[in-house]
């Protein structure tokens, strides 16, 4: 896991010094989207039977929050990309 | 775990991968976007259908939940509230990582009662620790952002050595936790001081130093993520937060540089609140022309190449719609218009050009910083609206002052330099701005966005 873990950060590095300063927002709140991925775990926490267990309520107010991140994030990139136009 | 599990979490990573790499170019830059939201959905889906259809209600619903809200604020935010929002989202992002965690945790030291391994142990610590302090931290920069909470750096003695301290306090609760697996009450303090260590520290960096926290937040999230995914054994997670933290901290990193600062600095904060005794002693020694409205449209009526040099003032004035009609009046007279974009301008990184971008300024006329400094000299005006130190010349010439060594823009070289600014107040730096000192550099003062509308006016009459 620490090998994917080493590319994935050498892979961000190399993509990312590329971007031009112009696209720096969006690519941040883009990539603030791609971090929501939580949401996989949250819904692995939520699949927990019973409503007494905390583990479950954890998980499930974790979906809802990593939701807003995921939806939200992807929905204002794409408004904010929507309005940069080339002449 | 199921082979085609496995191999949506790949196909997942691969267009994060995909999309972010399409970010490179601003005319691909939209597709890059719909295509990492395209690897979320796969990855989302191929989680789904792992769980127990009694809990897919449950699930359903939260996600419902979450995606209105996360929409809703999508869509209501103004261009201008952005580094707010991109803050928020942020923190939530940090927040459910805690939540994930801690309940990983309680489901196998309190329900299933088995033992866990040291090193999910300690990406459990890990990861609440670093959410935590992601949630706080980013909920206080959207507080100082939005200004609800003081926005200048807030300083005490003794902020060093308590957060030294907090931060000792966390690695012996993990060592703690890692030895007295069933006992919770270490996770939760854990869980607070890492609430408490994030609102340490992000209190004492303000103003000009938003970027760079803003951008350090962004990191953290993705390192969030990524240790939730050493937590579950979760490679999609790994992937995409190490791409999210990498990112983050390049982005910091081009921002500290275009301040001339370094992270430590930064972090250590209380910027400008320390050196008020180090500027010029006291009141002004500066003596300014004013231009009036009238002067200005002249002014611009009778150049043949203008460079606009926006700031964090233009985004508080809302005056960017404005400027894009100054911009129209101007290319009607066949004047060469331009902007000048510094990298820290604003309160995240690329704040301007998204506002501008609003207003439908075309993004190649919004030049970087060392694309355009060379062309001040052969300038007519140049129009600073709403910035400051950026342009302030004794980063150059001054060694003694605090922001000596930082890139500016050239903006002093220029024919004429017409300042708006609402009144003679002192930039984030708080140190005094030589530039409006200099024979070529006229004061227009008053609210930008006002005063940019007379000058349009008059211009649409003549």
């Amino acid at each position: 896991m620490l090998y994917v873990l080493v590319l994935g950060s050498y892979l961000g590095f190399e993509l990312i010094n590329k971007v031009p300063p112009t696209l720096h927002t969006p690519l941040m709140s883009g990539s603030n989207a791609i971090s929501g991925i939580t949401i996989v775990g949250a819904i692995l926490a939520t699949n927990e039977l019973g409503y007494t267990t905390l583990s479950k309520w954890l998980g499930m107010l974790a979906v809802i929050f990593a939701m807003i991140n995921v939806v939200g994030g992807y929905a204002v990139t794409d408004r904010m990309l929507k309005m940069f136009k080339k002449k | 775990m199921n082979i085609y599990i496995q191999l949506a979490y790949l196909i997942a990573s691969v267009l994060f991968i995909i999309g972010i790499k399409k970010m490179n170019k601003t005319s691909e830059a939209r597709n890059g976007n719909l295509i990492s939201s395209v690897g979320m959905l796969i990855a989302i889906l191929a989680t789904v259908v792992q769980v127990e259809a009694i809990s897919l209600i449950d699930i359903f619903i939260c996600m419902i939940i979450g995606s209105a809200i996360g929409l809703y604020t999508a869509y209501k935010v103004e261009m201008t509230q952005m580094p707010e929002m991109v803050a928020v989202f942020n923190g939530f992002g940090g927040l459910a990582s805690v939540f994930v965690s801690i309940s990983d945790y309680w489901l196998k030291s309190q329900e299933h009662v088995i033992n866990i391994d040291i090193i999910t142990v300690i990406s459990i610590m890990l990861s609440v620790f670093i959410g935590g302090i992601t949630f706080t931290g980013s909920m206080i920069a959207w507080g100082k952002l939005s200004g609800k909470v003081n926005g200048n750096a807030i300083i005490f003695k003794g902020q060093h050595p308590l957060n030294l301290v907090l931060f000792i306090v966390s690695v012996v609760l993990s060592v703690l936790a890692v030895i007295y697996q069933a006992d919770y009450i270490y996770i939760i303090i854990l869980t607070v001081v890492s609430f408490i260590l994030g609102v340490l520290v992000v209190i004492p960096i303000g103003g000009a130093d938003m970027p760079v926290v803003i951008s350090l937040l962004n990191s953290y999230s993705g390192m969030a993520a990524c240790t939730t995914g050493f937590v579950l054994n979760n490679n999609v997670l790994i992937v995409a937060g190490a791409l999210v933290g990498a990112s983050g901290i390049i982005l910091t990193n081009i921002m500290c540089k275009a301040m001339n600062r370094s992270l430590v600095s930064v972090l250590l904060g209380g910027f400008g609140a320390t050196n008020t005794s180090g500027g010029a002693a006291g009141g002004s020694d500066i003596v300014v022309k004013e231009v009036g409205v009238e002067e200005a449209a002249m002014l611009f009526d009778s150049a043949s190449s203008v460079i606009v040099v926006p700031g964090y003032g233009m985004a508080v004035a809302q005056a960017q719609h404005i400027i894009k009609e100054l911009m129209e009046q101007c290319e009607k007279r066949n004047i060469d218009f331009r902007f000048a974009i510094h990298p820290v301008a604003g309160r995240m990184p690329g704040h301007m050009n998204v506002l501008l971008a609003e207003s439908n300024v075309p993004y190649d006329k919004l030049i970087e910083m060392d694309d355009i400094n060379d062309d001040f000299a052969n300038t007519d005006i140049v129009f600073v609206v709403g910035a400051n130190d950026v342009v302030n010349p004794a980063a150059r010439t001054n060694p003694q002052s605090p922001i000596y060594g930082m890139p500016i823009l050239n903006a002093d070289k220029a024919r004429t330099v017409i300042v708006s600014k609402r009144s003679m107040g002192k930039g984030y730096a708080g140190v005094e701005n030589e530039l409006f000192g200099y024979p070529n550099c006229l004061m227009l003062f008053g609210d930008a966005k006002q005063t940019i509308t007379k000058v349009v006016g008059e211009l649409k009459e003549s």
